[in-house]
């Protein structure tokens, strides 16, 4: 587990690479109960205007904080965890889209890091100023 | 669109939602979380729910606007905008948590509108245990 003495400002905690398909935003719109079919049906999502079927919002920002967790090695030590969402993650029918989260030592404040998250798909950032305060 | 009349309104409390473990493991698996968010180094005997597990309980709240006549929330024109999870203490297997929605603010830009609602979660001693701000953005009719 991380010691905060050892954090330095700019220090990278966690990178990670997840692939997201389909079967993970059915998987979500169970756990997470929205079942909002413009994350499953393509006939839905191009009926309101979007260019395919996306990502749950929520899903991404669950993602993103996950190698925080894994490097944390406890859930229960992130106060704090804002995220915008900036772009869509457009998952194809049949072929998963690929996330790619590296998480960073932002600053160091009353025995509290923050971690600065950045989420990109398709090589553009799909989250603004993701942020986490933890107490390693 | 949106009745701009609504800031400032406060929602009643939902019911008692009882956090169960395999719920958490359940939605812990969904958001790719590795097998190691268990351990839980203050109380071994714990399950700790997820960072965006309380956005679960904060879909109770938002389902009061959302069947609210006065609101005129049209969810088909809402885009989720912004997120944030304070906690004050970590959500736990077994904790029974209501929430209490206040819409905060709504804003006009562009022809959209900004509403942030501020969702405060309490466990089943009244406790504060996570505020959870979400901000939809509802699309003009031009947009």
């Amino acid at each position: 587990m991380p010691n905060l003495s050892e954090l330095t400002v700019g220090q990278v905690v966690a990178e990670k690479t997840f692939e997201i398909t389909r079967d993970s935003l059915v998987r979500y719109a169970g756990a997470s109960g929205d079942f909002n079919p413009i994350h499953y049906r393509d006939d839905i999502a191009q009926q309101v205007g979007l260019p395919g079927v996306l990502a749950h919002g929520m899903l991404t920002m669950g993602v993103s904080i996950s190698p925080v967790v894994e490097w944390l090695g406890d859930a229960a030590k992130v106060l704090d965890y804002s995220v915008r969402f900036t772009k869509p993650v457009l998952v194809p029918a049949n072929s998963p889209a690929m996330l790619s989260v590296s998480a960073t030592v932002g600053a160091i404040e009353d025995g509290k890091a923050r971690i600065d998250i950045t989420t990109s798909f398709e090589g553009n950032n799909v989250l603004g100023k993701a942020q986490a305060w933890v107490k390693p | 669109m949106v009745n701009p009349a609504i800031e400032g309104k406060r929602y009643p409390r939902t019911p008692s939602y009882l956090v169960g473990r395999e719920k958490l493991r359940e939605f812990a698996k969904a958001t790719y979380l590795p097998a190691s968010f268990e351990v839980n180094a203050s109380d071994q005997a714990q399950l700790v729910a997820p960072p965006t597990f309380p956005v679960v309980i904060q879909e109770q709240s938002l389902k009061l606007v959302l069947s609210d006549p006065e609101a005129k929330l049209d969810f088909s024109r809402v885009v989720h905008g912004d997120q944030r999870f304070v906690f004050e203490r970590p959500i736990v297997a077994g904790d029974e948590l209501t929430s209490e929605l206040v819409v905060a603010s709504i804003k006009t830009l562009a022809g959209n509108h900004l509403v942030t609602f501020n969702t405060e979660i309490f466990d089943a001693s009244n406790k504060l245990v996570c505020t959870a701000i979400s901000t939809l953005v509802v699309r003009g009719e031009s947009a």
